[in-house]
């Protein structure tokens, strides 16, 4: 290949005595995607942010085009380079066009505002990305794959020539993942290039032409994508083997049935569900992102009616009103976005654990602070949480490490079903591993499990069934020893989005 | 049906919609109510609440709050009234109001110091500097009335637009102190569009982080709100004083939650990024004639909270719940 567009050679950063990044090198031409692949914790963010001129690099030196960068966020916007962030740092409050305009106009230090101006340089980009937005509605009405793709658009409109795109399909659904393969396909040929922050492997092969692996502040492995395979990436990722077959566990013996719905119904989000779960047992609905599984979750939980059919409970009938008859009922529910609905991020991990059960460390309305001390530092050492202690906030923690901290405060309950949306969404895979052996674990002891998740290796490594929902309809079932993953993924993308 | 769902789904209309309804009900009740005559009074008696609107309405665009306002305001005016008197300077009046402008702009300095470069939360920062400019004026400047108020100022405000005669044979006026609240209007309607400064308040109410991410200098552009907010309110607080003829340094201060209300009632919002000049004078309007128009009506006054509280509820509430109820019926119409 010809000249490399950007160059990275020899970055190194220490944040006091931690060496967070050592002699990184990594490089990129025009029309190349190339992933930059890690756990959380290896460097890329910090990687990232030197890239994009925020944090200074102790060592090693930054070059486009030719062009050498110092520590200038200004300088690499000039020198073509854009950062998409995950959250995409739009704002809601302005159009489309405002939005694809303002960072070009920024750039060039403009004082006036020119609307013209801007809905024709709106207009061009979203014509040469084949994307239909209409550029006068405000941003806060569309929805996210949209919002992604302004993103990009305000990248192109300041004559990007690298971006860098942080985890970029997380919201996505397969199809809106499909569309944006084939935009990025169609700049690659336009010379742009892409630097794809990633851990989910799926998406590493199907976009990418090649392969940077960070792990430890090394750079552990880089190629092209040929190269690797997912057992070969997972293993550089986490620096071990990372098994992914079924987790083995003994049979449950059978129970009655605990939970069971009957032509459950809401019209726009499932219908005609009929489930059966029993103690002992884990139970995983496979669908995609709008596929009406959160919906499903959130109506077994009680927190939105269903408009007919029923719900049984140890074989009685119930009508959740609120969320609090269904923990009454012995259901506990993980949410699939813990940092907004499932923690509280800036309290310590203690008070995160036992804020559910305050009750059992209760005498005469008093609470026992040793006693929840005590619960706290048990349920952290059980499930293997790492930290210090239980005083720090939850926000210091890992992503997989938070998830147990979520396990733990509704393990306190000992509930009878636990409902899990999304359980190792944002984990490394080496955690994801550990917190699936956790949670059949867990099941063994005596909890009922039903997984939500649009993660197919998942819903093998920890189901004793497999449940597929498209388009709001249960339409297969799988025994998980004997089904494979591509059954299961043609299964769960018939049909495709609605 | 839709129509109308649609018409009072904004804030801003149902307030209007309201306005309107409250005039005719009023009107009902004393026919002498619905004329030319009672809308020039509304304006008079809305200039310094508009004036005020305005400045508030950009803070609160840029996701900020200001309660230091009033403060700023009355410091501003009794400090050049005092000045010119005390030095006994021939002043013309466009130099009165040039002066509290800078006084003005140079407290909203302090505020935007501590917000901007220091980055402390805005309503703390104006909670403070509001007792604390009160306090300061009422230490160190002065604390009596001061009546005897030069010729060219009272010739000022002597001078009307309009002047015409209502139904019962009272007169009312508008004073020349509305070119005052139209001059401002217009400059703020073209710094907060037609300018990029204007441009990147909105984009730091709607994202802050978005904002410094793609090159903003968050701290500079919330430091230029302030200065700015600052000498709106001098201009304020010096037509206040034109039109009462006399400056009180226990005026004003007390008023801040009026026109944060008004301004609310105009669309913005208190979370950022939403706020309109036409917004903005409308809610000052709307809280003006509730104040006004159920004294004349008879009404007792403490009936006015009453009303403002209920407007405010009911402005934001509304398009809230039409929002949830739209939300319902779209996912009813899906295909399940």
């Amino acid at each position: 290949m010809a000249e490399p567009l950007l160059t990275m050679s020899g970055i190194s950063k220490a944040y006091g005595p931690v060496r967070v990044l050592e002699n990184v090198d990594l490089s990129l031409s025009a029309g190349e995607v190339r992933c930059l692949a890690g756990e959380n914790g290896s460097g890329k963010s910090t990687l990232i942010k030197i890239l994009s001129g925020v944090v200074a690099a102790d060592g090693g030196t930054v070059t486009i085009a030719g062009r050498r960068l110092g520590n200038d966020a200004r300088a690499a916007i000039d020198a073509g380079l854009s950062v998409i962030y995950q959250d995409f740092s739009l704002f809601p409050n302005l159009t489309v066009a405002e939005n694809i305009a303002f960072l070009r106009f920024v750039a060039q230090g403009r004082r006036w505002n020119n609307i013209a101006e801007q809905r024709r340089l709106a207009g061009d980009v979203l014509a040469r990305m084949s994307v239909d937005i209409d550029p006068r509605v405000l941003v806060e009405t569309l929805p996210v794959a949209s919002k992604q793709l302004i993103a990009i658009a305000r990248a192109l409109a300041n004559d990007a020539r690298i971006i860098v795109m942080d985890e970029p399909t997380t919201a996505l659904t397969r199809n809106e993942v499909t569309r944006l393969a084939g935009i990025v396909a169609a700049l690659k040929d336009d010379g742009v290039a892409f630097l794809f922050v990633s851990h989910k492997t799926e998406e590493v092969f199907s976009f990418c032409d090649t392969i940077t692996v960070l792990r430890d502040g090394h750079v552990v492995a880089a190629g092209a994508v040929g190269d690797f395979d997912a057992d070969r990436l997972g293993r550089e990722m986490t620096g071990r083997s990372i098994a992914h077959e079924r987790i083995a566990r003994a049979d449950a013996p059978p129970q009655p049935v605990f939970l069971e719905t009957r032509g459950l119904t809401r019209r726009g989000d499932y219908a005609d569900i009929s489930l059966e779960l029993r103690p002992g047992e884990i139970v995983s609905i496979l669908g995609l992102l709008g596929s009406g599984r959160t919906e499903l979750a959130q109506t077994l939980f009680g927190m939105v009616a269903a408009d007919s059919g029923e719900i049984r409970i140890g074989g009685e009938p119930v009508a959740f009103a609120h969320s609090s008859e269904a923990v009454e009922a012995g259901i506990g529910y993980v949410p699939e976005d813990r940092l907004t609905e499932g923690l509280f991020l800036d309290q310590p991990i203690g008070d995160n654990i036992t804020v559910a059960s305050l009750e059992q460390s209760a005498s005469g309305g008093l609470l026992d602070r040793r006693s929840l001390a005590e619960r706290a530092r048990r349920a952290v050492e059980r499930l293997r949480i790492r930290t210090p202690g239980i005083e720090p906030p939850v926000a210091t923690l890992s992503g997989g490490n938070q998830q147990r901290v979520v396990l733990a405060r509704w393990m306190e309950r000992s509930p009878a079903l636990m409902i899990l949306n999304g359980p190792t969404v944002g984990v490394d895979i080496g955690s994801k591993r550990e917190i699936h052996e956790l949670l059949v674990g867990l099941n063994r002891s005596g909890t009922a499990l039903l997984v939500v998740t649009d993660d197919i290796g998942e819903a093998l490594a920890l189901s004793d069934r497999i449940l597929v929902m498209v388009n709001g309809r249960i339409t297969a079932a799988f025994d998980p020893r004997t089904a494979d993953e591509d059954t299961l993924y043609a299964a769960v993308t018939t049909g495709g989005d609605r | 049906m839709s129509r109308l769902v649609a018409l009072i789904a904004s804030p801003r209309s149902v307030v209007f919609l309201t306005a309107v309804v409250f005039a005719l009900v009023i009107g009902a009740l004393n026919p002498n109510f619905l004329s030319v005559a009672t809308l020039i009074d509304l304006l008079r008696n809305s200039l310094v609440t508009g004036i005020f609107a305005l400045g508030v309405m950009m803070v609160l665009a840029s996701g900020g709050i200001d309660v230091s306002f009033t403060a700023v305001g009355v410091f501003a005016m009794y400090a050049t009234v005092s000045l010119v008197l005390g030095l006994d300077l021939p002043m013309p009046v466009v130099g009165f109001f040039v002066i509290a402008a800078l006084i003005g702009a140079g407290l909203g300095i302090l505020n935007g110091l501590l917000i901007g470069v220091l980055g402390l939360p805005t309503l703390i920062v104006t909670l403070g500097t509001l007792s604390f400019f009160r306090g300061a004026l009422l230490t160190f400047v002065g604390t009596t009335y001061i009546s005897n108020v030069p010729r060219n100022v009272i010739a000022f405000a002597r001078t009307n637009i309009v002047r015409l005669e209502n139904a019962v044979g009272q007169l009312v006026s508008l004073p020349l102190a509305f070119v005052v609240l139209a001059g401002v209007a217009v400059v703020v309607a073209l710094m907060m569009n037609v300018t990029q400064f204007g441009r990147k308040i909105y984009a730091i109410g709607g994202s802050e982080e978005g904002a410094r991410r793609i090159g903003i200098d968050v701290g500079w552009v919330k430091l230029r709100i302030y200065v700015i907010a600052g000498g709106i309110a001098g201009l304020a607080g010096m037509t206040h004083f034109t039109l009462s003829r006399m400056a009180n340094p226990f005026d004003l201060v007390g008023s801040e939650l009026d026109v944060i209300a008004a301004v609310v009632l105009g669309g913005a919002r208190i979370t950022g990024g939403h706020g309109s000049v036409s917004g903005a004078l409308l809610g000052a309007l709307v809280i003006t004639m509730i104040n006004t128009s159920l004294l004349s009506a008879g009404v007792p006054s403490y009936w006015q909270k009453v009303v403002v509280g209920v407007l405010i509820l009911v402005g934001t509430g509304l398009p809230i719940a039409i929002e949830r109820f739209r939300s319902q019926r779209a996912r009813l119409a899906r295909p399940a």
